[in-house]
């Protein structure tokens, strides 16, 4: 990756701060999230907060394209109190799926009040890259998020049981014990049956294939 | 821009949507009850009994209460109509709060033995009241109250003229179009439905006209009107894509999956609406047709 000195992102930097319309804050936050700058991700990581879907959406993507880099500070900076910025840079964490974040998608799917920040990062749970883990450690990460996974699916909420089945589904593509296989499959099957959300059980139809 | 509690951000069923991003006076945010003004969170008896306590604020409150909890036993069913009749309850400017809550309530929960007393309630002189009953009309799913929505109507172009000094219609125009969209498909008031809310198309208000719009595709299944949503979703007021988000939805228009999913809203309205595509697809195909796989790949990218 090329690293750009930061007081040549600077200018880019002063432009989303001067941004006076949503239209001209997206173009700058494209050209900062092109310039693929260290200096530029805790800007792109404060744009997440600004309520602005369109702008929110081009620094997730920048954010992503700057991977491993980008996830400590995702980690830090996480927003406490806005929650919009929180699923957004959840979401940044799920697309980059560096098992650093499995403690912060884990404890935000059990009990984020927002159901945004939680259907993220119950999809997240089943896409991490497993391989970037100790090997030793992998088995008992992949239980962790299993049983939470597995909780889940069983959530009041439609969008949350949808978001377990599309993460239950990810985890199941990765290598994992056999008998963990059976039991999300068993999982599917019982959902197949007892779902009453048109939307959710149609997902569980496609996850079974 | 003000940050929304997350509770106004998630549409819970489609047909509500718009309704919940109404700012209604006086009515209480969609959030869990905190506590009630006697200390406790309520129960079932306590809320059906304090539609009659002498505190009318516990009223109003209870009113609220069973509607959010869904709570559709006979005697709560029962209060609440009692409710639409209440004098008690009056705002400085004439308004029945309770009136109000309980018409809101009983669309909630599903017992069409409301449908008559919702009905009194379209004749009643606050328009808040009006509103809330044509909307439970709606979502009560009777054909019988049609007439008398159409009867609000009959005035045409005078029902949906601004009243002075105050922030609404001189009728619910949003309101009864919506309720005919969901009730007039199909039964003998079609025609005059179509032709009493047709002029509507062109109303100065945004949300009637989308309203509209939403309507005449339910009445008419043309594609004209769902591509005029699709058009809606590049409204320059995040409010109104809101609006057309849940339109869409409404309707299951399967040809604005892609423009939803990109359109400049937040995740939950997007995913909201493609739930509402997605289960017409399995309603009226099968739950792995292409189009439905197309709806849930776009909606496992916005989760």
């Amino acid at each position: 990756m090329v690293v750009i000195e930061s007081t040549s992102v600077q200018p880019l930097i002063n432009a989303i701060e001067k941004a006076d319309s949503p239209e001209r804050l997206i173009g700058a936050v494209r050209a900062l999230a092109m310039a693929r700058s260290e200096a530029g991700i805790p800007v792109l990581i404060k744009v997440l907060g600004y309520n602005n879907p369109g702008a929110a959406v081009v620094a997730v993507n920048g954010l992503v394209q700057m991977g491993a880099v980008a996830v400590q500070p995702l980690l830090v900076l996480l927003d406490d109190y806005n929650y919009g910025a929180r699923a957004w840079a959840i979401r940044a964490l799920v697309m980059i799926a560096d098992p650093r974040a499995l403690d912060v998608l884990l404890s935000a799917a059990m009990t984020d009040f927002a159901p945004s920040v939680r259907r993220a990062a119950t999809k997240g749970l089943g896409m991490l890259q497993w391989q970037l883990l100790p090997e030793a450690q992998v088995t008992a990460a992949q239980f962790r998020v299993l049983e939470v996974l597995l909780a889940i699916a069983q959530d009041s909420d439609w969008s949350i049981r949808y978001a377990a089945v599309v993460g239950l589904q990810a985890l199941a593509t990765g290598s994992m014990r056999p008998e963990w296989l059976s039991q999300i499959s068993a999982t599917f099957q019982q959902m197949a049956e007892t779902e009453s959300d048109l939307a959710v059980q149609a997902r569980v139809y496609r996850a079974i294939g | 821009m003000p940050i929304l509690p997350e509770a106004n951000l998630v549409p819970v069923f489609h047909h509500s949507v718009r309704s919940m991003l109404e700012s209604s006076p006086g009515q209480p945010s969609n959030m869990p009850p905190v506590e009630s003004s006697e200390g406790g969170s309520l129960t079932v008896e306590q809320a059906i009994a304090n539609l009659t306590h002498p505190d009318l604020s516990l009223r109003y409150y209870a009113a609220w209460w069973l509607g959010k909890f869904r709570v559709s036993e006979p005697a709560a069913i029962d209060a609440l109509i009692v409710a639409l009749e209440d004098e008690s309850d009056r705002t400085e400017l004439g308004g029945y709060p309770l009136r109000r809550n309980a018409a809101r309530a009983l669309g909630k929960l599903s017992d069409r033995r409301a449908v008559s007393g919702l009905v009194r309630c379209l004749a009643c002189e606050d328009f808040y009241v009006r509103e809330a009953a044509a909307q439970s009309l709606g979502t009560l799913g009777d054909p019988i109250c049609i007439p008398d929505l159409l009867w609000l109507l009959q005035d045409g172009v005078e029902a949906a003229r601004p009243v002075s000094g105050r922030p609404h219609l001189a009728q619910p125009c949003e309101a009864l179009v919506e309720a005919l969209g969901l009730l007039a498909p199909g039964t003998e008031w079609q025609p005059e439905a179509i032709a009493r809310i047709q002029p509507f198309l062109s109303h100065p208000v945004d949300r009637l006209q989308y309203a509209t719009t939403r309507a005449m595709y339910q009445l008419t299944h043309e594609t004209v009107y769902g591509d005029r949503l699709i058009q809606a979703l590049a409204a320059s007021d995040i409010n109104l894509r809101r609006v057309a988000l849940s339109d869409l939805g409404a309707i299951g228009y399967l040809p604005a999956a892609d423009a939803i999913a990109s359109s400049a809203a937040e995740n939950s309205f997007k995913l909201f609406s493609l739930k509402g595509l997605l289960e017409r697809q399995v309603r009226e195909a099968t739950p792995l047709s292409e189009a439905a796989i197309k709806v849930m790949d776009l909606m496992d990218s916005l989760l």
